[in-house]
């Protein structure tokens, strides 16, 4: 086990908890740099693992730490993806201006959604997030002349400051640095007054308020970041996809996004990467394993006679071929993790952590959940 | 001049009437409480003096001033703070955390600098921390600094609220039952603070508590409330002694 000795307030302020964390994350840093040396051909993947890491950091700033659930992120992503498009494209803005934009415009529809809730919590506010996106993706479909309908929009490829950034290895880090830039200033709110009041309206609104802290401004405050978030991912998102169409920004993919903070862990960054990194590539993962199976299938039936291991390949061939196998798993294997894991994937990481930390006394008891009998009247 | 002042307080929830004409003045300087059977309007009393309900009819004045209408996030700023009876800590977040957002009616830095953490919003980080950290002195917190709220003990979350909201360095410190879910030793632990706070740091407390041990240790004026209205104002003993309190508690 290893304690940090502090000395100074400013050991507190600093973004990692000290020079050991520190040195783990430019270790990270410099293996991202390295990924395209050492998997080329999934690239492509990884870039949409940090679009969802932005997207992941968005929900989690307004789920995790303001304690208010959207149904509706999706949405803010489709704005933010059309204001890019348009403004690059129909307007003729340069790429970084665009990007601003999107912030901008997705922040604004933000405030205009977290206005409304703050009379509504919890579920209800879920579902006027929810109706909220379904007007939006209405709007997306309807407005032809500047988002061009159920024909959709094609999009060109990124040309940063007269760069062209759209190979896969320029692509890749142009999301590496969005997503670097976004978790930086998310870090920095979250370790400053405006964070500290947002986690305080997620566990006691009361008391919150009873410390100075205006519920109106935080939680719209709250919005508006995170819908800016969500904004920049749309930009980068709508060059990852390279077309953009109303029904890409469905109430699944803000349902995505909602599982990506669960699975990942609520309340901590950390938990909107593991998430990110499950949901982007869970799908490929399963696609690649779905390929070996049928083999593995006949290597294990061929002891049983030639006609036994073609027709073994065959069933679990056609079994795995079935329409609907991928999502099916993804379903059970979130159900699963929603079981045996609530706290997240952050969560079990942090359980490994300490196993290892305290190596030979590790107490299971340590996590055990237990019921709170406090609280048991509020107010409302 | 009184530093705060109610006057005739009245509640209503639809149809029940909570508080009914209640009138009192808190002097400078001392520990005010109010006491009364369950259900008798004190606890509502004091979400209207924290301004979480709008009061009925009735004015409430903090040093001079008509803070009747005024929004409840400003009341804290005006140097009222309060704890409360069921405990609302933030109780995923730790001790020092807790302690810190009871600065947040000192916040002086602004949306953006906070973004890219200027060092302005540094040295406003350590002046708060400073602020912080002689409470924790004072309350002898410094062995929970850093532990998550959800894992303290009862006792110590209560001491912990009363550390946060003495973190806004009030005037006036609104104290919902400190008393309730302690010990014996807890709860004479809590009049010492009590008495600590109005010695040493100056600050006027105003009280709701159930235990009469308690409140005849710390309090200078005590008012009996029952059915939402005033029966008896005066010393702890007065007030104990007081035929109308005797009925209310034993009734007859």
């Amino acid at each position: 086990m290893r304690f940090i000795f502090k000395t100074s307030y400013v050991q507190d302020l600093g973004i990692f908890r000290d020079g050991v964390q520190r040195n783990w994350y430019v270790a990270l840093f410099f293996g991202m740099l390295a990924l395209p040396l050492l998997i080329p051909s999934y690239l492509v993947d990884m870039s949409l693992v940090f679009i969802y890491g932005l997207c992941g950091l968005s929900l989690m700033v307004l789920a995790g730490y303001t304690g208010l659930v959207s149904l509706g992120h999706a949405a803010f992503l489709g704005i933010g993806a059309y204001t890019h498009v348009y403004a690059v494209h129909d307007l003729g803005l340069p790429w970084v201006v665009g990007v601003a934009l999107a912030c901008v415009v997705t922040a604004i529809s933000g405030v205009l959604v977290g206005l409304p809730a703050l009379r509504m919590t919890g579920v209800y506010l879920s579902i006027a997030t929810l109706a909220f996106a379904l007007i939006i993706q209405e709007v997306l479909t309807r407005w032809e002349h500047v988002t061009g309908g159920l024909k959709g929009k094609p999009v060109d490829k990124p040309i940063v400051f007269g760069v062209y950034l759209g190979g896969d290895v320029a692509f890749y880090f142009l999301c590496l640095a969005f997503l670097i830039a976004g978790t930086w200033l998310t870090g920095n709110l979250l370790r400053a007054p405006t964070g500290r009041a947002w986690v305080a309206i997620r566990d006691s609104e009361i008391a919150a308020q009873s410390m100075g802290v205006n519920l109106a401004v935080y939680k719209t405050s709250a919005f508006a970041y995170s819908a800016a978030l969500m904004g920049a991912a749309g930009a980068l998102f709508a060059h990852k996809i390279g077309f953009l169409a109303p029904d890409i920004f469905t109430v699944l993919l803000s349902i995505q996004f909602l599982l990506m903070v669960v699975v990942g862990g609520l309340g901590s960054l950390h938990g909107a990467f593991f998430g990110a990194v499950f949901v982007a590539l869970l799908p490929v993962a399963i696609s690649q394993a779905r390929d070996l199976v049928p083999v593995w299938a006949s290597a294990l039936a061929s002891p049983f006679g030639k006609s036994a291991g073609s027709s073994a390949f065959l069933a679990v061939d056609q079994f795995v071929k079935k329409p609907g196998l991928e999502p099916g798993l993804f379903g059970l294997i979130l159900v699963l993790f929603i079981l045996f894991e609530p706290l997240g994937i952050y969560g079990r990481w942090r359980k490994i952590q300490l196993y290892f930390s305290t190596f030979p006394l590790y107490k299971r008891a340590t996590f055990r959940r237990q019921k709170a009998y406090m609280r048991s009247e509020r107010l409302r | 001049m009184s530093l705060f002042v109610a006057e005739g307080l009245v509640m209503d929830f639809g149809g029940l009437r909570a508080v009914d004409g209640v009138s009192f003045r808190i002097e400078p300087g001392e520990v005010f409480t109010i006491i009364g059977p369950n259900g008798a309007g004190k606890t509502t009393i004091f979400n209207l003096v924290s301004r979480i309900y709008d009061a009925s009819a009735g004015r409430l004045i903090f040093d001079g001033e008509d803070i009747t209408r005024v929004p409840p996030h400003e009341v804290a700023r005006r140097g009222i703070a309060r704890t409360f009876q069921n405990i609302e800590l933030f109780e995923h977040a730790t001790v020092l955390q807790n302690l810190l957002l009871g600065r947040h009616a000192h916040k002086r830095s602004r949306f953006v600098e906070e973004l890219l953490f200027l060092p302005r919003v540094r040295a406003l980080e350590l002046e708060h921390r400073e602020a912080v950290e002689k409470v924790i002195e004072f309350l002898d917190l410094q062995p929970h600094r850093d532990s998550l709220v959800v894992n303290l003990a009862y006792g110590v979350r209560k001491v912990v609220e009363m550390a946060r909201a003495l973190c806004t360095r009030p005037r006036l410190l609104l104290l919902d039952e400190p008393s309730s879910g302690l010990s014996v030793e807890e709860t004479e632990d809590m009049a010492f603070w009590i008495q600590d706070i109005r010695t040493i740091l100056g600050v006027t407390v105003l009280m709701v508590e159930h235990d009469m041990s308690l409140v005849s240790s710390v309090s200078d004026r005590v008012l009996a409330v029952n059915y939402g209205r005033p029966i008896a104002l005066g010393t702890a003993r007065e007030v104990q002694e007081h035929p109308d309190v005797v009925k209310a508690y034993l009734g007859g």
